[in-house]
């Protein structure tokens, strides 16, 4: 017994300076000389300013003004500012966490929860309402269903293709630019699946957006 | 939902190839045989034996080996529970939190030891990088080596001639991680880093988004911790949504990867197995078990989930797939994994007892959910955690062998040694004791109102949840209907204002405990039972333990205790759900 106690208090501490402090702190050394970009997450910079990660979505939207001029609030959640999508920006997915980087959780709807439903309706009514001016042929069965339901991580950086090519008619009309550009930037903008074979394709969101302001900067 | 396939079908053909080169490796470091790194690890390991002061060669029978791994456990108990509650002194601490209540503490730290990684806690707000580092990551190893050594020590019980020794736990322990948790670990987190998956030991960066809004974005040594929460079949995420969040999981090349890394020790343990005993096809035989259960789990989520759910479907939404969506339910999940890769991965981190998740598993669908209700009711068997998805099974495996051993009017044997009533005793209570655990402990929280304030939802997703909270933290799993909670945190980030329902956090911590380290005083106990035991040369009558026909009547005792241990509960929640278009 006194002989297991020691061996183990010895075990104790040698495994948490070995496993807990030499192993971590010597992977933070090699990547930060191999790969010092991607260990300090893959930052994107426009203009020499590091605007977002270009694997964690962001919101692309601005605080609606109340009559005074100062952004309104949501009545049930207090402090919850009440934002609109930008219509110049192609739009990422919804977010139960307004999209944190810093603070995740899962929106935790269950499949038969009326919550889940009344979330999912108002997403399907605001894409709608949103794109069909601009995409005359638009139903709800052409809504992909990325566009409408949220995210596991709240920072999805990605859209369904489908989705970016229903958003490419209001892009186009709003950057005045040929629906034929937007399509082009849309493909340079996506991320196959892995190898070819892993995972699913997807258009990354914030790239989109800064190759957009290249291309066709808003006034 | 071809290419899904497609998808699966590799990812299962790969793991296939890599259990015999990787069970080889393992068989020759558990029996004294030179492997390729013992002219690199060799030294470190004698230095290790001479640091500890232990003499590797000197065996233990079942008792001593039992004494040495709950004695280590109980200290590296109290020093990560002492780590935890004291992070306003912690280096490597940049956003400078403090500690949290000491009820959650209690459940943390019997998560990491139990090899559970249960989290009530959301990593990114509430641990210093030093927790993390120095006191989480550090139970990731030490708590997947100590159940790989428990493995290897029932089947040393299982293939001795003679004697009473199952060997040494130290040696167990410091072989198991320099040959094989650590090297692994290195590569894995290094290639992660290169993929993206971030490390540093940076502040949280605030960023400056396109349209003027501030982000911040959580920082971390992330890779080094990933790496071995997947292949120590821990699951507990830097992040508090785990592997969906990019920083963790950045791509579906990363995603195959880190389920390969889960998945590749607990299926190679079998070859390691029957290569111990020296039947190779003894090993392959609780392969095939485990694999058809396992295969079966995941048609059935990728089905499900392709389906949507039926708020989805209330709401208008149309969730067919056509070119460009993947249509499906992808509440909860994210664009990169997709339906097929969100599916593999439920199904893959509830059969072995990792818990990692990259989808939220409360908002799959009713179907979708009832396969980590399976798979966690059929006690993580079907591969299981490291070492003790194996060790579990063995337990069912005797058990069968003992059904089959009445069913034909013939004492039972196994490998040429009798079971007797010693055994059976000890197999029982080996079996039983997680499912009682698990039982009792959602019907005081749900009898009771103590266990109502940890919920979040309402009705059958209510009952879901607590059962689901329970079974999980029995079976040292780890994953969660996050809705359940046991931590509420107001202020967030930072542990200011946050305090724990003392409730789940303390039975489920017990919960946790318990259920791991009973059934492995059993499995030891019927290893030193088993080790002294004569071998009897199989005769004609002997029943074989190597083909389909045991394989069948195995798969057949696994799914007959589940079933009948949890079907009434499990009807409640999920089944419910998947049977209605009801909203609640």
């Amino acid at each position: 017994m006194r002989k297991d106690l020691i061996t183990s208090l010895l075990a104790v501490i040698v495994l948490t300076v070995f496993l807990g402090l030499v192993y971590p702190l010597a992977i933070t050394g090699i990547s930060q000389v191999l790969f010092p970009g991607k260990a300090n997450g893959s930052k994107l910079s426009v203009n020499g300013r590091v605007v977002g990660s270009s694997l964690i979505g962001q919101p692309f939207s601005h605080p609606v003004l109340g009559k005074n001029g100062k952004p309104k609030f949501d009545d049930d959640e207090e402090e919850e500012e009440i934002l609109a999508p930008d219509k110049g920006y192609f739009q990422p997915r919804p977010s139960a966490t307004g999209y944190s980087g810093n603070v995740t959780y899962f929106g935790n709807a269950g499949p038969n929860s009326a919550e889940a439903r009344e979330e999912v309706r108002e997403n399907l009514a605001s894409y709608v309402a949103l794109e069909k001016p601009y995409d005359k042929g638009l139903s709800k069965d052409r809504v992909p269903v990325d566009a409408v339901t949220q995210s596991a991580s709240g920072v999805d950086p990605h859209i369904s293709e489908a989705n970016a090519l229903v958003q490419a008619h209001r892009i186009a009309a709003v950057r005045r630019l040929s629906l034929s550009q937007v399509e082009d930037l849309i493909s340079a903008s996506t991320d196959g699946r892995s190898l070819g074979l892993f995972g699913e394709p997807g258009v990354n969101v914030l790239e989109l957006n800064i190759a957009l302001d290249k291309e066709a900067p808003l006034k | 939902m071809f290419q899904g396939w497609v998808q699966i079908a590799v990812f299962i053909a790969v793991v296939v190839a890599l259990v015999k080169p990787v069970g080889i490796y393992m068989a020759r470091l558990f029996t004294n045989q030179r492997v390729f790194l013992s002219p690199v690890v060799g030294p470190i390991e004698r230095i290790a034996y001479k640091a500890l002061r232990v003499r590797p060669d000197e065996g233990q029978d079942w008792k001593g080996y039992a004494r040495s791994l709950i004695v280590f456990s109980f200290l590296f108990w109290v020093a990560l529970y002492l780590i935890l509650r004291t992070q306003g002194i912690h280096p490597f601490n940049p956003e400078g939190f403090k500690s949290g209540p000491w009820d959650l503490s209690f459940n943390t730290t019997s998560s990491f030891i139990t090899n559970t990684n249960w989290q009530y806690y959301g990593g990114e707000t509430t641990l210093s990088y030093f927790s993390q580092m120095a006191g989480l990551a550090v139970q990731n190893f030490v708590s997947a080596a100590v159940g790989i050594a428990v493995v290897v020590a029932l089947i040393r019980g299982i293939a001795a001639r003679s004697g009473r020794a199952i060997g040494n736990f130290w040696q167990d322990l410091v072989r198991i991680l320099l040959y094989i948790l650590v090297p692994i670990s290195i590569v894995g987190a290094l290639f992660l880093v290169s993929q993206g998956v971030i490390q540093n030991l940076s502040h949280a960066t605030v960023v400056h988004t396109l349209t003027g809004a501030s982000q911040t974005l959580g920082q971390g040594p992330v890779a080094s911790q990933e790496a071995i929460k997947e292949l120590g079949t821990n699951g507990g995420g830097f992040f508090n949504v785990n592997s969906a969040f990019p920083f963790e999981n950045p791509s579906g090349l990363t995603n195959f990867f880190e389920l390969l890394l889960i998945l590749v020790i607990p299926a190679a343990l079998t070859y390691t197995y029957g290569r111990m005993v020296g039947s190779q096809r003894q090993g392959w035989a609780i392969f095939s078990a485990m694999f058809a259960l396992f295969v079966g789990g995941v048609v059935v989520a990728y089905i499900a989930e392709q389906h949507g759910t039926p708020a989805q479907h209330l709401a208008g939404l149309h969730t067919h797939a056509f070119d460009g969506s993947t249509g499906g339910n992808l509440t909860g999940k994210e664009q990169r994994f997709g339906i097929a890769e969100s599916s593999l991965w439920t199904a893959v981190t509830t059969v072995t007892s990792c818990g990692a998740v990259n989808a939220a598993l409360e908002s799959l669908t009713g179907l979708g959910q009832a396969v980590p209700f399976a798979n966690l009711g059929f006690s993580e068997v079907i591969f299981g955690g490291v070492g003790a998805g194996l060790y579990s099974m063995l337990l069912y495996v005797i058990l069968a062998v003992f059904i089959g051993g009445l069913m034909v009017g013939r004492t039972p044997e196994y490998l040429g040694k009798k079971i007797g009533a010693r055994e059976i005793k000890l197999v029982a209570l080996g079996v039983l004791v997680t499912p009682l655990f698990t039982l009792l402990a959602s019907g005081l929280a749900s009898a009771t109102r103590l266990g109502t304030r940890s919920l979040y939802g309402v009705n059958p997703q209510g009952f879901s949840e607590t059962l689901y909270a329970y079974l999980s933290q029995a079976n040292n799993n780890g994953s969660a209907l996050a809705g359940y909670t046991g931590f509420i945190q107001p202020d967030a980030p930072g542990n200011a204002g946050a305090y724990g329902i003392s409730f789940a956090d303390l039975l489920g911590g017990a919960v946790m405990v318990g259920a791991r380290f009973l059934p492995i005083l059993f499995v030891l106990a019927v290893a030193g039972s088993l080790a002294g035991k004569k071998v009897s040369p199989a005769g004609l009558g002997t029943m074989r333990t190597d083909n389909p026909t045991f394989v069948f009547l195995l798969v057949g005792v696994v799914i007959l205790v589940g079933a009948l241990t949890f079907f009434p509960a499990i009807l409640l929640g999920p089944i419910v759900q998947s049977l209605t278009t009801r909203l609640f």
